[in-house]
């Protein structure tokens, strides 16, 4: 049994942003940050002085690798005007944010701090997909699972079959989650890819036309899935629209004490439950087809917050690959393990299913700049809550219960945290 | 049996060897593949060698098209994946491995649950060469 955590005083969430994600050559790290930076400060609805900004905390993977700069704290601190208010980058490979974000949460709770900025920033697409490739797999456990080839992508395909030959899932039901999210990302306007997978088949078949090339003849989206010229296997069974693309962007959100939260705006959001867990890598993890680390992160919050899975109405979840959320949506106590595919088929995790998943279009389409997804996560959490997420606002009448589900590594570090409006 | 560190320099120079080889804690009786100096059983640390037999059945896998450069220059591509999979060991223990022997072309083929046996594949020559962990079907 885990203990019962508290924090030592309230946290809420009194402003957000992000930049658009996608692949942005001529623009780095501090870039996207400043714009994520300007939304923020532009959606405090009375409005923000910088001078008040105690601390930053900032998420980043790999800029070390990615962009041949290490030490991002203090620079990004810089570039929006805050020093010499002291800069902490955290790392937790793609969890890096959700860090940032936690550090924050306690920064404040313990008193020390009243206003945090957290937030988190990647360039990835100043490297090749096998560059890339490599980076990433430096979070998996190299000595062993890196050591013999095995790539993020791989470690999911191998998740994944495990999962399949547990429960009977098909490959077909991971390609479901995909086509949910692009759907869903194609009402998200800052989505790396905003279009649904017909968008994208009827979009080729028209550049096929205009350049006078043979047109394919794709029938719907899942002949379209099943033609490995447009989606070739990446890492068995995971395919190119089973995977997260490589990505450029940032997020931040300011936390404040609970106390002052109003002199702030008069529709706080407040942080009720936080969690975050560790987890093994591929050869000595309890089980192939779950994480225990969202477990442990999950029961974490749950406790905290005094809620239970069935309560939380809406969720941001790892989907990193395809198959990854729906092992989280069962490690997270949506639905019984072996239950998820079978959700997902029914449509339940739909953006106006019972239990919308993914509003924002995952990682899968609204894009994964690894280092600032964390937080991303929890910017869409705060938009749907206070009803401004426009075109994809769900249809959840008194929606005041939301969550965020982040995974670093091979599920090395996961977290999952709770917010509500009151 | 061995008084060598419980390090994972040790474990591969083992590979080199043609050994697989885990830890045992003396107190317990736990079995670690790859070895560890502490027990995570009850966090004894008097360990021992244990050489496995080799024998085992995969548990989990994937054929993997996009690798990262080290197996890229081993000849792998896109159209030429390798297989890479999670193998428990008759002993109970499970280790990452290689694959081989299996047609990665045909990834809905291989089938979980397959018998396989350890092979030891020697790569490179003098500073650079290494030893990586393979399983083939039995």
């Amino acid at each position: 049994m885990q203990k019962r955590r508290k924090l030592g005083r309230g946290v809420a969430i009194i402003g957000a942003g992000m930049s658009k994600f996608g692949a942005f050559r001529e623009k780095i790290q501090r870039d996207f940050f400043v714009e994520a930076f300007e939304e923020m400060v532009s959606s405090v609805d009375k409005g923000l002085d910088i001078k008040d900004i105690d601390a930053l905390y900032l998420g980043n993977f790999s800029s070390d690798v990615f962009e041949n700069q290490v030490h991002l704290g203090p620079i990004i601190a810089d570039w929006i005007g805050l020093t010499p208010k002291p800069a902490t980058r955290t790392e937790g490979a793609c969890a890096a944010s959700a860090l940032a974000f936690r550090e924050g949460v306690f920064a404040i709770a313990s008193g020390f701090y009243d206003v945090v900025l957290v937030g988190g920033v990647e360039k990835m697409t100043s490297l090749s997909t096998e560059r890339v490739t490599e980076a990433l797999a430096l979070a998996t456990d190299m000595s062993y699972e890196g050591r013999v080839g095995f790539t993020f992508p791989g470690v999911f395909g191998a998740t994944a079959t495990a999962y399949m030959e547990k429960y009977g899932a098909r490959p077909e039901h991971f390609m479901r989650v995909a086509i949910k999210n692009h759907r869903n990302a194609r009402l998200n306007p800052k989505a790396q890819f905003n279009a649904s997978i017909l968008d994208i088949m009827n979009s080729r078949m028209e550049r096929a036309k205009k350049k006078g090339e043979p047109v394919p003849t794709w029938k719907d989206e899942w002949d379209f899935l099943h033609d490995p010229q447009v989606n070739p296997v990446v890492a068995w069974p995971m395919r190119l629209y089973d995977c997260c693309p490589i990505s450029d962007g940032a997020s931040c959100m300011l936390l404040v004490a609970e106390e002052i939260a109003k002199d702030f705006t008069p529709n706080p959001i407040y942080v009720t439950g936080i969690g975050q867990g560790s987890g093994r890598p591929l050869h000595t993890k309890e089980a192939l087809t779950y994480f225990e680390a969202t477990r442990y992160a999950a029961n974490e919050a749950y406790q905290m917050a005094g809620l239970k899975p069935e309560d939380i109405q809406i969720a941001e979840v790892h989907d990193c690959f395809t198959v990854a959320e729906i092992c989280h949506i069962e490690d997270l106590g949506f639905f019984k393990p072996g239950e998820g595919y079978k959700a997902v088929e029914q449509g339940l995790t739909e953006r106006t299913g019972p239990k919308p998943i993914n509003t924002s279009g995952g990682l899968k389409c609204k894009g994964h700049p690894v280092g600032a997804t964390g937080v991303a996560q929890l910017y869409e959490i705060w938009k749907q809550l206070r009803g401004e997420a426009q075109e994809r606002q769900v249809p959840i009448k008194d929606l005041r219960i939301g969550a965020a589900h982040n995974l670093g590594g091979t599920g090395g570090t996961c977290t999952f945290n709770i917010l509500e409006r009151r | 049996m061995e008084e060598r560190a419980f390090i994972t320099a040790s474990y591969e120079q083992f590979l080199n060897q043609g050994k697989l080889m885990g830890s045992r804690c003396k107190k317990c009786g736990a079995l670690f593949l790859p070895p560890r100096p502490i027990c995570i059983n009850c966090f004894g640390s008097e360990m021992e060698w244990a050489q496995m037999k080799g024998k085992g059945k995969l548990i989990a896998f994937t054929c993997i098209a996009v690798g990262p450069p080290f197996m890229i220059q081993e000849g792998y591509s896109r159209e030429h994946p390798y297989c890479v999979g999670v193998v428990e060991l008759e002993e109970g223990v499970r280790i990452d491995s290689r694959i081989e022997g299996v047609d990665t072309t045909k990834p809905e083929a291989i089938k979980i649950g397959t018998p396989l046996t350890v092979e030891f594949l020697h790569r490179g020559e003098g500073e650079k060469s290494a030893t990586f962990l393979a399983f083939k079907p039995l």
